[in-house]
């Protein structure tokens, strides 16, 4: 059983064997634990339900509480299931950051910062109009929404302005860089969705990575 | 919570005005040397990991030479400090515009 929910600390860098320097945001992964096991025989597939952020027991709902009292768990915040084949853990079991191995490539999900109604230079990269040449509150104007007669309506599907952010993020295959079991931190390659302190599930890459461009020297 | 990350090195404390020698390693294809580089530091940025600083020096033909360290980076060797300078300002980027003797500056203590 791979995976484990942590919240995200930050961004920093450090240095590779090589003395490179690597841009790695960190995680507080776990201390997690597994609050519940599916098998195929009751629920129809096998995953395992993890449970991360201690909180008072009065800050959660009673069944909350009962589900997780069932292993004498203490008050968890977020759950999560995480889809496995073969369940190599059981219920009550404590899941800690050394899960995962330094070189491991991981997928991090997490919510997207929200931005709100956002116009289509943000939201599309649209592009901005001119700001000169007898225009006039032309600046950051979508422009034309199709054509004429034929079809006589806008396409479905156009990019237009709305709700941007907010929304589930999945970024893969992060290089697992550093691992630090004792402090439940792991500290994966490159950036993560969502902002500090919010909750990332970091699960086993789903797929291969691409195979890295040749870099010079 | 961030400070985890970043292993002290044990170098000398450097200030501004400070004429450091810098023992960098350089890679060049699987070879390995040292490079020294003397010079006046004239700027310290950042902090943790990505603690920085920039030394100037004249190099032939009254070249101005710039480069810029990381401080933590296990590229540097060593770092030895050759003397100190008493210097008013954070940022000695009006080095930059001047040369020769009217780049002199005295010596702290």
């Amino acid at each position: 059983m791979k995976g484990i929910i942590g919240k995200k600390v930050g961004m920093t860098q450090v240095f590779d064997e090589q003395g490179n320097v690597v841009p790695v945001t960190v995680i507080q992964a776990g201390p997690c634990y597994v609050t519940q096991v599916r098998t195929s025989e009751k629920d129809g597939y096998t995953a395992v339900q993890l449970g991360y952020g201690e909180v008072k027991p009065q800050r959660i709902t009673k069944g909350e509480l009962g589900h997780l009292m069932r292993n004498n768990l203490p008050a968890l915040r977020h759950l999560r299931e995480f889809r496995v084949k073969d369940v190599d853990v059981s219920e009550g079991q404590e899941i800690k950051a050394d899960v995962f191995n330094k070189g491991d490539m991981v997928d991090v999900i997490g919510t997207s910062k929200g931005r709100g109604f956002a116009g289509t230079i943000k939201r599309h990269n649209f592009k901005r109009q001119k700001a000169t040449h007898g225009q006039s509150d032309r600046e950051r104007a979508p422009g034309s929404m199709g054509q004429t007669t034929t079809p006589g309506h806008t396409y479905k599907g156009k990019r237009m302005a709305g709700h941007m952010g907010n929304a589930r993020v999945t970024v893969q295959n992060l290089e697992v860089v550093v691992v630090d079991a004792g402090r439940n931190l792991l500290a994966v390659k490159g950036s993560v969705p969502g902002a500090r302190d919010s909750i990332v599930i970091v699960a086993p890459a789903k797929r291969q990575p691409k195979p890295k461009k040749k870099q010079g020297k | 919570m961030k400070a985890v990350e970043a292993p002290e090195r044990g170098h000398p404390e450097l200030r501004p005005g400070d004429t450091v020698k810098v023992h960098a390693r350089i890679i060049e294809g699987d070879k390995e040397r040292v490079q020294v580089f003397q010079g006046m530091v004239i700027r310290l940025r950042g902090g943790g990991n990505e603690e920085s600083f920039t030394v100037r020096r004249i190099a032939s033909h009254g070249i101005g030479v710039e480069r810029t360290y990381l401080l933590r980076s296990p590229r540097i060797d060593k770092i030895e400090v050759v003397r100190r300078a008493k210097v008013r300002r954070a940022q000695l980027y009006f080095m930059r515009d001047i040369r020769g003797k009217a780049a002199r500056l005295k010596e702290s203590r």
